[in-house]
């Protein structure tokens, strides 16, 4: 799939996770860097300058999200935090440090690997270029900021319209509710959840066929939203 | 709570002398330092020096803890700091002045009680006694020296300590360094010196001290022999018993009973007979009863009260049922006009005693002082004098009208009438009063001549002798009739009281209930304010209180030493007197579960022992009732751990079971694959991987409803609740069900305007998920699923239908069970945990759950939510 050889790091102390993540993501054409550790995980970005980390929470000497707090001072690297992990608190903690992307154990190899490409994507190309987004039956263009469903045109208050154009720029990765409130709202507003709850709700029954059943803005429980990635 | 284990008793040695200056404080002192280099922990907890430059060196080389101050009448008095001590907690701590009388303020009236309180912390204590000092020597001392001793020390503390050292120093020599100025007696004036330390007096109290110290050898001896059988001392044992009244001479006869018990070492009591009469004493004479057996439990005795009619045969029959031996009694002061007839008790007594010893102490004694009258008699007896000589007046006039028809004779029978009247009203003085009048009456009005006391015909001095011997007769009678009465009824009220309080103990379990009881009984009966302290944790907290009680530091303070020690305290005692209310424990067989704290609304009120006794009895019920329902949940928790135990069974069996039957089609599968020589085409091999995938996803669904269980078990679930919109929650839930619901159609009527709820969305979800999967797993594949919610009352309704068989009537509730699995269905897996989970989540949000039957056919489960109402609309333009 890659023009060329994506490098990607496995961060992880279990052997037979990183055995499986090697054998699976070799099939795909990625080229796997392995670390046991916190500190070989660092190093190895130093020596490898791998194109995005997988990378475990229960590290044996630094915690994964201390690794992703010490590698976000000076590296934008894509990384997803891969976890047994489940309590949203560990989710969040881990997103607000900096990861890109969470997946909890055990995981399917698809999922791991859409989520791969959407984390590569946002590096690669830089959305908002692409004049017009689309995602089954939503169109937006993003330059006029009409919104098409189906063809019509859905009217959208403001805080709706920032919202959605927040949610495709960062198109299949979670967004915590703080990201969400302080890019919209502004700083100060990252505790008002209901703000976010009602303007959801009003877009989901805007652009969604079923609101109860969404199919575009989906919710991670407790964490935040995420839209769905295209393809 | 548990039984507190106290740490072992600390030892006490005295240093005993018989004046002050012969010694005791450099003694200790010395044989403190040898201690001290011995590598025992010592601190002095209190020497005075009085500015004696030779003792200042020793007490320099000791570690000495600081005096905390109280105000007294305007000068801080220093007083040793018991909890700097306590904190401290040395192994031997100094005291100087056992029989010191502490400051207003301090916790306890007297520094013995400190030593007591130091001694069961497990604290060694050396301290310092003059002989004097000693209780049952009060008297005495008193008669040699004509020094009345205040500040004593009751004899128990000197039959509790373990070793005395004699602090001896011949008369002169102490005479002669008193006029060196080598000893120092500040607080008395040079004449009351020179009165004390006379030979005379200084050699009669060193017989005392050696005598004592001859005495406690002696025991010693005697224990060691017994204690190593070297010969039986207990072939006959003597027992003695000493009477007391409310004489105020009783408190003597009491130390002198404690004197020969101590002599002769015999066990002795202490009775006092409470007569039918009893009731009609004056307070202060029934406060001197109580005060006298206080005393006599101070000084080791054991006080007995018992009721009786006569005195002299009940003290008898108490003695022969005892094994009584010696018998000491007060020669009694005066003599009662029955004793003329019956000889006085003292004279009955020694007639009827047989092989019973029986000492008579004298009476002469002027030195004992009258207790101060506490509280004025209520009763107001010249009221009922007048009332009873208005009724025989009224017979009188009644006479005067009728004489002519009826015979003076016969209008005796009138006057007779009154008597027995004003003896059963009115007592019997009134009626002696009505006699006697009437005979004077009826001599003068109506016997003729009238207006004479001369009587013409002799006939009636018969009539008149008749007549008042039957009215005194009658009045006395009558009148002991009507104490009886009152003392049946007093008995009465108390054992109702008691009745009543078992009653309202008995018919409940409930804690507070029993709480509210005990105070309510208790301020009802003895007109007070209670409260109820029971420990909470480690720390004793205020259970209830009725509204007068004042509750401040001190009052905790107060409760917390007594449940600490087991003893009374509080206003009243000797102990921490200050507090504005009275701390008594809450004890049963085992251990002090609570304290009690009691205030009089009047403030000069003074329990008698009859009211003692029943607040004693009071509590014990209470602590009882208190205690039982401690037992009640303890048992409560061990068959909660069997239960558990049982779950835990099933549990392990359903484990074994359910966990391997996916993991044997995993690992089946994946060996087939593995092993594989090309047998397998491809779509048998994607049929393997299709199953292993599955099976991996249920073991895996499996783990987590374990977890789940296990958390909301352990009480570990922690709620982070949010505001959430209904649809979002079912949004949620499906999505995590896709590949379950590929083959189904799922309806799903949500709308938008349903008001919000207030969940853990994960937790909740799981919730629905279990409820979703339930109906899923119950009913025929391809078969519609149904989602509706719903808005009814204050609640949100979620209700989930299947199209399945349904659920048996009985099923309806047990479904919700742990380990609870429909059996029709034989291919189902799964634990049975699904539903349980749901219901303890939904219940941990203050929902509720219940399943039912269609009307059309298939199951319904519902879980309803409590219905939020905080945001508005307004929020979506913000």
């Amino acid at each position: 799939m890659a023009e060329q050889t994506i490098r990607v790091l496995v961060v992880d102390d279990d052997r037979a996770i990183r055995r499986l993540l090697r054998t699976s993501l070799g099939a795909h054409g990625y080229q796997v860097v392995e670390a046991a550790s916190g500190h070989e995980a660092l190093e190895a970005v130093i020596a490898h300058h791998p194109d995005l980390i997988i990378l475990d929470l229960g590290l044996p000497d630094l915690d994964g999200v201390d690794v992703t707090r010490q590698l976000r001072e000076w590296s934008q690297i894509p990384i997803i935090v891969l976890s047994v992990r489940e309590h949203e608190h560990d989710k969040i903690t881990a997103l607000d440090a900096g990861a890109d992307d969470y997946l909890t154990k055990p995981f399917g190899a698809g999922e791991l690997l859409a989520r791969l490409r959407v984390a590569l994507r946002h590096t690669q190309a830089q959305p908002g270029e692409e004049a017009v987004f689309t995602l089954g039956s939503l169109s937006v263009d993003l330059a006029r900021r009409v919104v098409r469903v189906r063809g019509e045109e859905v009217q959208l208050t403001p805080n709706e319209y920032a919202l959605l154009r927040m949610f495709i720029q960062h198109a299949g990765k979670v967004l915590t509710h703080h990201q969400l409130l302080r890019e919209v709202w502004g700083p100060g507003y990252e505790h008002e959840k209901h703000l976010l709850r009602v303007n959801i709700s009003n877009l989901r029954s805007k652009l969604e066929d079923e609101p109860a059943r969404p199919q575009i803005i989906l919710t991670e429980p407790g964490v935040g939203y995420r839209l769905r990635a295209a393809g | 709570m548990g039984v507190r284990t106290p740490p072992p008793r600390g030892k006490l040695k005295v240093f005993l002398g018989y004046a002050a200056g012969v010694g005791k404080t450099h003694a200790m002192l010395e044989a403190a330092h040898q201690r001290r280099d011995e590598g025992v922990d010592v601190v002095v907890g209190h020497v005075d020096t009085h500015g004696r430059a030779e003792m200042q060196p020793l007490v320099d080389g000791l570690e000495v803890i600081p005096p905390c101050r109280f105000e007294a009448g305007g000068a801080a008095r220093p007083e040793m700091d018991i909890d700097a001590i306590l904190a401290r907690k040395p192994q031997l701590v100094l005291i100087d002045e056992l029989a010191h009388t502490n400051a207003p303020g301090a916790r306890h009236a007297r520094r013995y009680q400190d030593v007591e309180e130091l001694l069961s912390a497990g604290i060694d204590v050396y301290a310092t006694l003059n002989i004097q000092n000693l209780e049952s020597l009060k008297d005495v001392v008193v008669q040699i020296t004509g020094v009345t001793v205040r500040d004593t020390v009751p004899d128990r503390i000197m039959d509790g300590i373990d070793s005395l050292e004699l602090i001896d120093l011949p008369p002169e020599e102490l005479i002669r360094r008193l006029h060196e100025g080598k000893v120092s007696v500040p607080d008395q004036t040079a004449r009351a010196i020179q009165k004390f330390f006379r030979p005379g007096n200084l050699t009669a109290l060193r017989e005392m001290a050696l005598r004592h110290t001859a005495a406690q050898v002696d025991d010693e001896m005697r224990a060691y022999k017994k204690a190593h059988a070297i010969f039986n001392p207990w072939a006959a044992t003597d027992r003695l018993l000493v009477c007391i009244s409310a004489n105020p001479l009783s408190e003597r006869l009491v130390r002198t009973g404690r004197r020969l018990a101590g002599q002769l070492d015999v066990e002795w009591f202490v009775l006092y007979v409470e007569t039918p009469g009893a009731g009609a004493l004056p307070e202060e004479a029934r406060d001197r009863v109580a005060r006298t057996l206080h005393l006599a439990e101070d000084l080791g005795g054991r006080s007995v009260t018992i009721p009786g009619q006569d005195v002299a045969e009940a003290i008898l029959d108490y003695a022969r049922a005892h094994n009584i031996t010696k018998i000491i009694v007060g020669k009694s002061l005066g003599l009662r006009w029955q004793d003329l007839f019956r000889g006085s008790i003292v004279d009955r007594i020694i007639h009827d005693s047989d092989a019973i010893d029986v000492y008579v102490i004298s009476a002469r004694s002027s030195r004992v002082s009258p207790v101060p009258r506490m509280v004025p008699r209520a009763a107001q007896p010249w009221q009922h004098y007048a009332y009873s000589a208005a009724l025989v007046v009224a017979v009188t006039l009644a006479g005067q009208l009728v004489r002519s028809v009826i015979a003076p004779t016969n209008l005796v029978m009138l006057y007779l009438l009154a008597v027995v009247i004003a003896a059963t009203r009115w007592g019997r003085g009134p009626s002696v009063l009505s006699a006697v009048l009437g005979v004077l009456l009826f001599d003068f009005f109506l016997v003729s001549p009238q207006l004479t006391f001369r009587v013409s015909d002799a006939q009636y001095i018969l009539t008149f002798i008749g007549l008042l011997a039957v009215g005194l007769v009658i009045s006395t009678l009558a009148a002991r009739e009507r104490e009886q009465a009152e003392t049946v009824r007093r008995r009465e009220t108390y054992t109702g009281a008691l009745y009543g309080l078992s009653r309202d103990l008995a018919t409940t379990v409930d804690l507070g209930a029993i709480i509210q009881a005990a105070i309510k009984h208790v301020g009802e009966l003895f007109h007070c304010d209670s409260a109820i302290f029971l420990p909470q944790g480690d720390t004793l907290a205020l259970r209830a209180c009725s509204p007068g009680f004042p509750i401040d530091d001190d009052g905790y303070a107060a409760a917390n030493w007594v449940y600490q020690q087991g003893r009374m305290a509080g206003q009243g005692t000797g102990t921490l007197a200050g507090t504005d209310a009275r701390y008594l424990p809450l004890k049963t067989a085992q251990s002090v579960i609570g304290v009690v704290g009691v205030k009089l609304v009047d403030e000069f009120q003074v329990l008698n022992p009859d009211q003692e006794r029943l607040l004693e009895a009071l509590l014990r019920q209470v602590a009882l009732a208190v205690e039982a329902t401690q037992l009640a949940e303890k048992a409560g928790q061990a068959h909660l751990l069997r239960e558990t135990e049982k779950l835990q069974t099933a549990l392990l069996n359903s484990i074994s079971h359910d966990l391997r039957t996916p993991l044997s089609s995993i690992t089946g599968a994946l060996s087939s694959l593995r092993d594989d020589a090309g047998y397998l085409d491809e779509a048998a091999r994607q049929d393997l991987i299709d199953t292993a995938w599955e099976e991996a996803g249920r073991l895996n669904n499996l783990v987590s409803n374990l977890l789940s269980m296990t958390r909301l078990e352990a009480g570990a679930m922690r709620l982070s609740p949010d505001i959430c919109d209904v649809q979002d929650l079912i949004g949620v839930a499906l999505s995590q069900m896709t590949i379950r619901l590929r083959s189904r159609t799922v309806t799903v009527d949500a709308p938008q305007s349903l008001p919000p709820v207030s969940v853990d969305l994960v937790l909740a979800a799981q919730a629905l998920v279990n409820v979703i999967d339930n109906a899923v797993k119950y009913s025929p594949p391809d078969t519609p699923v149904g989602i509706r919610a719903y808005h009814e009352r204050d609640e949100v309704v979620i209700e989930v239908t299947d199209s399945g068989p349904g659920i048996p009537q009985d099923g309806l509730q047990s479904i919700f069970d742990k380990f609870y699995r429909l059996q029709r269905v034989s291919d189902t897996t799964g634990i049975g945990l699904g539903l349980s989970i749901t219901r303890g989540i939904i219940e941990l949000h203050g929902g509720r759950a219940w399943a039912e039957n269609r009307a059309g056919g298939g199951a319904a489960v519902s879980i309803a939510l409590p219905a939020q109402h905080t945001v508005t609309q307004d929020g979506a333009h913000g």
